[in-house]
């Protein structure tokens, strides 16, 4: 298949940037996306281009590191799915594909696709996280949980961090990400010992960052890679304001 | 900081604020509609005119109405923080935009306020300032010891204009569209969010607006035709 591709392209953090136009050919279905951004860069190196720069790791859709918004969807047309985890097949012969990067002030881009999302590594270390000694490892059965109960925290748990929520939202809002670390631990008795301490600590983090609040528009769940629900949001606030009025901490 | 105005300034403290101002708005509006519904009755404004009394002279009404300015200014600054805040945190916008899954009024919850903004300035000239600080004739109603002022045909006449009537009935549409949105959201911002409930919720929300919508929408419809 041809394909036009319009890429965002950016040298550093205080260039400008623009779009730059790319035409392929010879592109086959079974190509995944991240497959075929490959095939563009051995093209530019090729013409003695600088290559795109994009983010990748595992390609099997657990790391988040391929963060790219596609066509204006984070993570591109497929629900559920990362990008490395899209094929060309859900494309069309001809067609004109824009990539763009995640777009959020908290997220500056470092080079052309590629943004920085430590943000998100500064939220998990304000609380998201819990206190235990170290050594043997503990026996798996120690503390019984009810399989409901695991089972809703690993749902909240299978949140991969990629930002895509953040990418999507209207509002560049951090929520879906933040409640999903927040309610994962809150769930579970190994992590409400410290829930308290985590959600204020968490929250406070993410709204230093700069990210933008939650209108409950549900544009992040929609586009989560993890289809991470917004109940987890709900979640979140309810343990946070249980969590300031309890909490003896006066400042 | 203390604790109260941290918590406070807190986006999920903002939120909250929201929330609340927003469900006091959401009961006004409901109180608003059936007191306004009695302009539909053909007594001369008997009925209205004299609730209309009853509602600007009872001392207690009188301490609630300081409470509904104050929610609809807390709603309104609160609303343009949070909006200029999240602008500020997309930084560069997006150069596709995909109809995004999100419904049209969530999208442009401040929009549509800024809107309702505008109708309130023009709503609350043409009755509100009219009735606590302009004359108007005085009417005395049969049975009752006492005149009262003449609202009804402030209203009537106002109505009889058909540029306001399709004013108001956009604006009213608008307000829906804000509703639409705003109704399940507060719930959402007080962390009620239930597997059993949350439908009821979204479904009681709906009918709300379209039931205060429809409500408000056919009052200067009903009184241009009449």
């Amino acid at each position: 298949m041809k394909l036009t591709l319009k890429i965002w392209r950016q040298t550093n953090a205080n260039d400008k940037g623009s779009f730059e136009t790319y035409n392929l050919d010879n592109i086959s279905t079974d190509m995944s996306f991240l497959e075929m951004l490959d095939v563009l860069n051995e093209q530019l190196v090729t013409e003695k281009k600088f290559p795109v720069s994009f983010e990748h790791d595992c390609r099997e859709g657990i790391c988040g590191a391929c963060s790219m918004v596609i066509n204006g969807q984070p993570h591109g047309p497929m629900k559920g799915t990362t990008t490395c985890q899209l094929h060309m097949r859900s494309f069309n012969d001809g067609d004109t594909i824009v990539i763009e990067p995640f777009r959020s002030r908290a997220f500056p881009v470092i080079r052309d696709l590629v943004v920085d999302r430590s943000a998100f590594d500064r939220i998990i270390q304000a609380g998201g996280y819990i206190s235990v000694n170290t050594g043997q490892a503990q026996d798996g059965n120690a503390i019984p949980i009810e399989k409901d109960t695991a089972l809703a925290a690993f749902d909240s748990a299978t949140c991969i961090g990629c930002g895509a929520c953040v990418a999507a939202c209207p509002n560049a809002s951090a929520m879906l990400f933040t409640s999903a670390k927040v309610s994962h631990l809150a769930k579970l008795p190994q992590g409400e010992v410290e829930s308290t301490k985590r959600v204020l600590g968490m929250v406070n983090q993410m709204d230093q960052e700069g990210f933008g609040k939650c209108s409950n528009t549900g544009a992040c769940e929609a586009e989560c890679p993890k289809e991470i629900s917004i109940e987890n949001i709900a979640l979140m606030n309810r343990e946070y304001l249980k969590a300031s009025i309890s909490s003896d901490k006066m400042g | 900081m203390s604790w109260f105005t941290n918590f406070l300034l807190s986006s999920i403290g903002q939120k909250l604020i929201m929330s609340l101002t927003g469900l006091f708005l959401i009961v006004f509006l409901a109180v608003h509609l059936t007191g306004n519904l009695q302009l539909l009755y053909n007594d001369n404004g008997e009925a209205f005119n004299t609730y209309a009394y009853f509602m600007t002279s009872n001392l207690f009404i009188k301490i609630t109405s300081i409470g509904l300015y104050t929610g609809i200014l807390l709603h309104a600054i609160q609303g343009i923080l949070i909006w200029r805040r999240n602008v500020a945190a997309r930084g560069t916008g997006y150069k596709v935009k995909k109809a995004s899954d999100a419904s049209f009024s969530s999208r442009n919850m401040g929009w549509l306020g800024v809107i309702i903004a505008i109708f309130l300035a023009l709503h609350l000239y043409q009755f509100w300032a009219k009735m606590h600080f302009g004359t108007m004739e005085m009417i005395n109603y049969h049975g009752y010891d006492y005149a009262v002022k003449d609202l009804y045909s402030v209203v009537d006449h106002i109505y009889s204009n058909p540029v306001y009537v399709i004013i108001y009935v956009i604006s009213m549409i608008v307000v829906g569209l804000h509703l639409w949105h705003g109704f399940q959201s507060a719930f959402q911002s007080l962390g009620l969010n239930h597997k059993k409930y949350t439908p009821l919720i979204k479904g009681l929300g709906m009918i709300y607006t379209i039931v205060v919508t429809l409500g408000f929408a056919i009052i200067p419809i009903y009184m241009y035709l009449n």
